[in-house]
């Protein structure tokens, strides 16, 4: 738990009290599963989205997001090709700010603070809650290079080494590219180059990772090394993941919620959520027709 | 099988295709062909004058005793001073146009039009806008080096510009989400990530350019550069003149020899580019980059 410090306070599993000001009540995702109820109340909430809705330009992408997403753990965000959950995500570390026209309406509160604040640095926010996007990015530079850039940019000098060890160790990286820290990071697979881009989200010390369908360009074998990959960095990281590949969310997460998209009067189409709990219930017993039909292959 | 007939195009259309081959191949031809005895003209003509004196020696009225060394050199410096000026400029106009300015407002759209007019501006108007305002006018500098690589440096502008946007828009956007995701600052993005992927493409552009900027006669003229120098440049507001100047009097002038030593010249000009144009091609080879 080096990183404690950086980051704002957090209950681990089960601890039962909260410090975050937006919980009612306490209850684990096991403690869920079977029971009927609407959307369940985590340990701690991260992200606390009320009615929340980006628009580019006068189009709205996703409208009237209720959702609160737990601290330390993986949460899913399901729904069929273009229903706005990509677009939800990138509003969780305002890197819809960079796209012309994009425009957030509603609450979206990080630890209760509004992110959307005009007092709020978007670039702080980013080395916060860092991403990993669809098709692994990695930079036109060494293996070194690319982890060492996020810790260089927030002005860390020194002990590089040690920070891009454990960057490298802690996204299983490590035994496969110790040798070659100076080659370019274009050598790598495109499995060990999706590592290489979690790991360099790991050594700016963030504390929440965003991943944008992070195995859509990855084979089976480095799919379910990413999986494992993501089980084991829930033990200190909160984790949302939009993927459209139900059975990575099903695999992987502890709370899932299901996005689907509404063609309204005049044809527009616009995404909303249907239902968030926790992911063995919503893939066991959801309660909504809407939800049913997707996961079991009716739809979408 | 009798059925099936395979034995192509009727006459006429085999005829026409072959017509139209044809056709294409003389433009091709013509192009080659031109360049070819061209460069075999220059390169017989010069043999016999080209040697170490053209860097050696200074001008003279005698063909036997005269070099290039004013010019060659003075080509060199002109042409740094123009990098000097034109590669800040440009990269800095580019860097700003592609990652900072609102690329769809009508104000960058006028911009990025006007500029590509400008690079197709004449130079000879160019050496205009120097006689008036750097040579004379408001700076007042008179024909000197530091006015011809001015003058040079905004006639290459427009062309240094041009390739950088390209090169900077060709560094993929997934690059700087990256960048942008893990907290680095749109300053730091560019500077450390955008711009350094993009500097095979800058380069080669400047490269380019400045070989532009070597063959251009016309608006060092118009300044008033010199024709006959026969001492180094000595600073930048030293009198001085270049080697398509220098060839220009050399072709002028009425005695074999000096056709002979304009040739060798020229064959001097042509090697440089050629070396310069070799640079940019190995620089592009060498670091394309699959992303």
């Amino acid at each position: 738990m080096t990183d404690a410090l950086t980051q704002p306070p957090r209950v681990g599993a089960g601890a039962g009290a909260t410090t975050g000001g937006s919980v009612a009540s306490v209850r684990e995702p096991d403690a869920v599963s079977g029971a009927v109820s609407s959307v369940p109340v985590p340990t701690d909430v991260v992200f606390e989205l009320r009615d929340l809705a980006v628009y580019y330009g006068d189009v709205a992408a996703v409208e009237g997001v209720d959702l609160d997403v737990p601290a330390r753990r993986i949460t899913a965000l399901i729904g069929p090709s273009g229903c706005g959950k990509s677009t939800l995500l990138r509003c969780l570390n305002r890197m819809n700010d960079l796209v012309d026209g994009a425009r957030v309406t509603g609450r979206l509160a990080y630890y209760g603070l509004d992110l959307y604040d005009p007092r709020v640095d978007p670039v702080e926010v980013r080395r916060r809650i860092g991403m990993v996007f669809q098709k692994p990015n990695p930079f036109p530079k060494s293996i070194y290079d690319n982890i060492a850039f996020g810790p260089r940019v927030n002005g860390v000098r020194r002990n590089l080494d040690d920070i891009v060890e454990k960057a490298l160790t802690d996204a299983a990286l490590w035994d496969e590219v110790k040798d070659k820290l100076r080659s370019s990071a274009f050598a790598l697979s495109g499995g060990q180059q999706q590592r290489l881009c979690i790991a360099r989200c790991l050594a700016v010390e963030p504390d929440v990772i965003l991943m944008d369908e992070p195995c859509s360009a990855l084979d089976p074998i480095a799919t379910s090394r990413i999986e494992d990959l993501m089980v084991e960095l829930r033990e200190r990281y909160t984790i949302v993941i939009v993927t459209h590949n139900m059975q990575q969310a099903a695999r992987v997460s502890d709370y899932t919620a299901f996005i689907t998209t509404d063609v309204r009067d005049g044809g527009s189409r616009v995404g909303h959520l249907v239902e968030f709990d926790a992911t063995e219930k919503l893939f066991t017993n959801p309660s909504d027709p809407r939800t049913e039909g997707y996961i079991t292959g009716r739809f979408g | 099988m009798g059925t099936v007939a395979l034995d192509g195009a009727r006459p006429r259309k085999r005829f026409l295709n072959t017509g139209f081959l044809v056709v294409l191949w003389l433009c091709l031809a013509i192009g080659v062909v031109s360049l070819i005895v061209l460069l075999v003209y220059v390169f017989v003509q010069g043999a016999p004058a080209f040697g170490p004196r053209l860097w050696r020696r200074f001008p003279s009225f005698d063909p036997a005793e005269a070099g290039a060394r004013s010019a060659v050199f003075g080509t060199i410096y002109t042409v740094a001073l123009t990098a000097a000026f034109a590669v800040p400029l440009g990269v800095g106009a580019a860097v700003y146009l592609e990652e900072f300015a609102d690329r769809d407002h009508w104000w960058s759209r006028l911009i990025a039009l006007n500029i590509q007019n400008l690079a197709g501006v004449p130079s000879i108007v160019y050496g205009i806008l120097g006689l008036a305002f750097i040579a004379r006018g408001p700076l007042g500098l008179g024909p000197v080096i530091l006015t011809g690589g001015m003058i040079l440096a905004l006639l290459v502008l427009p062309m240094v510009i041009i390739a950088s946007r390209e090169a900077i828009r060709a560094v993929p956007p997934s690059i700087r989400d990256g960048a942008m995701a893990l907290g680095a600052t749109k300053w730091q993005t560019t500077w450390r990530q955008v711009l350094p992927a993009a500097v095979p493409g800058i380069a080669t552009g400047i490269i380019l350019a400045l070989s532009r900027a070597i063959g251009e006669a016309a608006p060092l003229i118009m300044i008033g550069a010199f024709v006959y120098v026969p001492f180094m440049p000595t600073g930048l507001d030293s009198k001085f003149t270049v080697l398509p100047i220098q060839i220009f009097d050399w072709v002028a002038r009425p005695q074999a020899g000096f056709s002979q030593l304009a040739a060798a010249a020229s064959m001097l000009l042509l090697l440089i580019l050629l070396g310069m144009n070799a640079i940019a091609i190995t620089l592009r080879n060498r670091y394309r980059h699959r992303w």
